[in-house]
């Protein structure tokens, strides 16, 4: 019998399942993919919002301004990249610049510090790229970018290393409560816990009304992105955003905190829950919004696009704890923006608020830090050729373009929830994530994971299940 | 730090040809640093013939021809360094490159030759809509799979984009059990080789769909059906064109993009039409003492034209050892007049050219029964009638040094019947 499972290992699961790991249980992340941060959390705009946006009082607003507050030192302790570039909202010529000052006036109620409104030739100063018809803007310094597969992982390690188990290609089927304890079944396996976390995604409607009568409703709402070459990264430094309207904050344009620019999302309501396709028309949006915000985008260095899906609960606020008519299911349900933000304040309370239903004592062992994957492009001349002394793997170019080394792949299989794919690796490493996304690289990498992860050929995959790279031997 | 006088980035057939060159213009400093595990580059996976007609008048596969230049390397002793990723190139020449046994480490050379080689267009770049599952290649990607790691990426195939990889696999493909549905190319030419269209398309009864791209793929883990449709003028899908082919691969032949990214780190200057370095009759670049050849300069069809150029290329980095790069500074424009997209060189030193020289050019569109004129000071120099040009076949033609001895520019164009 689990004291608790928490279901899903994206950015939310990932975090509760280690803010669970400071009390002493026995706990189980149980995720559908073969991998964690395989869905909403590795396609989204990967911004730490300052907090203006959200309507004062919602927990949206309390969620992201602690949690932008507490990323940082996070990002110290476990190790992933943030960087605090600032943000921008913008306003053109013809629009409402009171829409501005509401914004301001909304921070200032959430608690966002720093915040001021700034006029043009400022702007121009700090981005010499910004459209000619924009006059004003809300700058946020508190605002940041952040590698949210980077966060994810680092998030699940250092849970899995305080002792919380995961199960992978484990969707959940079916919930039930019996006895005072919930019965969980995936395809294979029936699991006990005494209580459930639901961060599901797009899938906690589902897997919450299968315990409630308070029905939720989710709906995919799909954001299209194109992402640019490193050689086009500063072609802006601050996050770019558009005056909000109903359907979200606009198409952003941001250098990302590995030095690419990213432009996106649009926002489409759609059914499918795995609705992750580019359309010609969504691409075609993103560029053309994108120009209303910053000239001369240079087009012919787009290396590729994706889209995610945002989880959009009817209610329009994220749902944040106990179920009022199942007692010990706890949700994390509507996660959409800014729900990377809020990551980490939502890992602390809902963690807290299981530990409390159960009486959970402290883990006396926890240890909350984590280090990640050697960048070893970051050492000195010096240290890095007695790394190279010391494990010659780390002097062997996988990876050209993102200049990455079989010894951060090896690393990157072997560690604790090490990589399984060809994504796993991109994700923990960025190997394949370059100009060329993995032409050069593919076959090197599948040897690695051959040796490493102790497949066949024809067991490595791209992203698990299905998605395997070849077929068998030529003739 | 270590001292050469010439280091070659790049051991595919560019750079072999350039090191045996300077090796046979006294050079005897040299050090050629690969990449991967072996010599000879890319042509270690084309084990197709058709290589070396014009080199060694016999039709020789990938690595027989590499064979041919690595033996030369042995027998030269040139020195060379597998597995070795070249990080940076200073101005000033210093070469940082790092592998597992040597570590990171510097060379200072007096002349620096890139041969670095192209990359292929990936499925990001171009763009195209939909999933993102396994089964998506770069067409060399999969080449590599099926020819050197003896795996098979995929058995029911549609290819987009018709260079001369893509062909190449699409009979490979074929060889090897797959069922290739059709080659879809975006223009209303291939831009392949006609022999390889001939060879390797209808020969095997594959449809070549011209004005054709991908304009969605299905598909959530592994390619399951690929969407074309026919393009207009503007290169746009015309709706109701579409035809919906049930497949697990795509595979991509739709351009090689010469890599250039260490050489814009070293202040090199990057034509914006080759995406290779702007160079002078000498194959310099704008930075004094780094030259370039083969497919970092700009992308050839016909491996024998890259060795030839490389040839030159250590010759004049030889040149430039030897007399410390000494020239006058004169130099004049080649220009194109848009029917001929490009030219490489892109400028002559006049005074200080030999006596003749080889100009490569490539046309920007198919013209059939059309010249080739160049013009210097006031004369034409050339005038060639062809049957076809295409922008898939590279062209050449000859100037001589006293014809451009006071000309301020040399002009390229097509006449038209």
């Amino acid at each position: 019998m689990y004291d608790c499972i928490v279901i899903g290992a994206g950015a939310i699961g990932s975090a509760i399942a280690r803010e669970l790991s400071r009390y002493s249980g026995k706990f189980l992340v149980l995720e559908s993919q073969e991998d964690v941060c395989s869905g909403t959390t590795k396609a989204n705009s990967a911004i730490v919002h300052a907090g203006y946006d959200a309507v004062p009082g919602s927990k949206k607003a309390l969620y992201n301004v602690r949690g932008s507050e507490l990323m940082e030192a996070l990002s110290k302790e476990l190790d992933f990249p943030y960087d605090r570039i600032g943000s921008l909202v913008i306003c053109r010529k013809d629009q409402d610049r009171s829409e501005l000052e509401k914004l301001l006036e909304q921070g200032k109620k959430n608690g966002v510090k720093d915040l001021r409104i700034i006029e043009r030739d400022e702007i121009v100063q700090m981005e010499p790229h910004i459209a000619d018809d924009i006059e004003c803007a809300l700058y946020a310094p508190t605002a940041a970018v952040v590698c949210p597969f980077g966060m994810c992982i680092a998030f699940a390690e250092n849970a899995a290393d305080n002792g919380v188990e995961f199960a992978f290609n484990a969707g959940v089927k079916e919930i039930t409560k019996e006895d005072g304890h919930f019965v969980i079944k995936t395809a294979t396996e029936s699991y006990e816990s005494k209580t459930v976390v639901n961060a599901a995604g797009v899938y906690a409607d589902v897997l919450h009304n299968q315990v409630s009568s308070k029905k939720l409703h989710i709906t995919p709402r799909k954001g299209e992105y194109e992402l640019f070459d490193k050689s086009a990264g500063h072609h802006v430094s601050h996050t770019i955003f558009q005056l909000p309207s109903k359907l979200g904050k606009g198409i952003l344009v941001t250098p990302t905190v590995h030095g690419n620019l990213l432009l996106g999302p649009t926002a489409e309501d759609i059914d499918d829950k795995e609705g992750t396709n580019t359309t010609a028309a969504g691409l075609s949006q993103v560029e053309k919004m994108a120009a209303l915000s910053v000239k001369d985008l240079p087009y012919r260095d787009v290396i590729t696009s994706f889209a995610g899906l945002r989880a959009h609960e009817d209610g329009g606020d994220f749902i944040i704890g106990e179920c009022e008519d199942c007692k010990g299911f706890f949700d994390a349900a509507g996660i959409e923006s800014p729900g990377l933000s809020s990551a980490p304040a939502i890992g602390v309370d809902v963690a807290e608020m299981v530990a409390k239903s159960l009486s959970l004592p402290k883990n006396e062992k926890f240890n909350g830090t984590r280090k990640g994957i050697l960048d070893s492009k970051k050492l000195s001349f010096e240290e890095r050729n007695e790394l190279i002394k010391k494990n010659p793997a780390y002097g062997q170019i996988i990876c050209r373009c993102e200049s990455i080394t079989a010894g951060e792949i090896i690393d990157a299989i072997t560690r604790t929830l090490g990589a399984r794919s060809l994504d796993g690796i991109k994700r923990r490493t960025r190997a394949g994530m370059g100009r060329c996304q993995a032409g050069f690289c593919t076959p090197r990498q599948m040897d690695l994971l051959e040796k490493y992860a102790h497949l066949t050929p024809e067991q490595v995959t791209k992203s698990g299940g299905n998605s395997i790279l070849v077929f068998g031997k030529t003739k | 730090m270590e001292n050469y006088d010439l280091v070659i980035v790049g051991g595919g057939p560019a750079g072999l040809a350039a090191a045996i060159s300077a090796r046979k213009d006294g050079i005897d400093s040299i050090l050629v640093l690969e990449r991967d595990d072996r010599l000879g580059g890319i042509l270690n996976q084309c084990i197709h013939n058709g290589f070396g007609l014009h080199t060694f008048n016999e039709e020789l596969t990938g690595p027989e021809y590499a064979g041919r230049f690595i033996s030369q390397l042995l027998d030269e002793k040139i020195e060379y360094r597998l597995n070795t990723m070249v990080m940076d190139i200073s101005h000033e020449r210093v070469v940082t490159a790092m592998n597992s046994k040597d570590g990171l480490f510097q060379v200072q050379a007096k002349a620096v030759v890139l041969a670095m080689g192209c990359r292929e267009r990936s499925r990001g770049a171009l763009n195209i809509p939909g999933y993102r599952p396994a089964g998506i290649y770069t067409a060399g990607c999969a080449q590599r799979l099926v020819n050197m790691e003896g795996e098979m990426p995929g058995k029911k195939v549609v290819i987009l984009g018709s260079g001369d990889i893509g062909l190449i696999m699409a009979r490979r493909m074929t060889l090897e059990g797959a069922k290739v549905e059709v080659v879809a190319e975006l223009m209303p030419y291939s831009g392949g080789l006609k022999r390889n269209i001939v060879q390797c398309l209808d020969d095997f009864g594959i449809p070549l769909k011209l004005s054709h791209t991908v304009v969605n793929i299905e598909g959530k883990k592994r390619v399951e059906a690929v969407t074309i449709a026919e393009v207009g003028p503007d290169r746009k899908p015309i709706p109701g064109t579409e035809e919906r082919y049930e497949c697990d691969t795509l595979l991509l032949s739709c351009g090689l993009l010469p890599e250039n990214e260490l050489s814009k780190e070293c202040g090199v200057e990057i034509s914006r039409v080759t995406n290779g370095p702007v160079v002078n009759d000498s194959l310099e670049t704008s930075v004094p003492g780094v030259f370039a050849c083969g497919n970092v300069l700009h992308v050839h069809d016909l491996v024998d034209f890259v060795s030839m150029e490389a040839k030159n290329a250590g010759h004049y980095a030889a040149s430039f050892i030897k007399n410390g790069g000494e020239s006058d500074d004169k130099t004049i424009d080649v220009v194109c007049d848009g029917k001929v997209r490009y030219t490489v060189p892109q400028m002559i030193r006049p005074l200080d050219m030999e006596d003749t020289l080889t100009v490569r050019f490539r046309v920007a569109n198919v013209y059939k029964s059309a010249s080739v004129v160049v013009k210097a000071g006031g004369k034409e120099l050339v005038r060639r009638r062809k049957q076809i040009m295409a922008p898939g076949e590279m062209e050449q033609v000859v100037l001589k040094k006293s014809d451009l001895a006071d000309a301020d520019k040399v002009e390229f164009g097509i006449e038209e019947a």
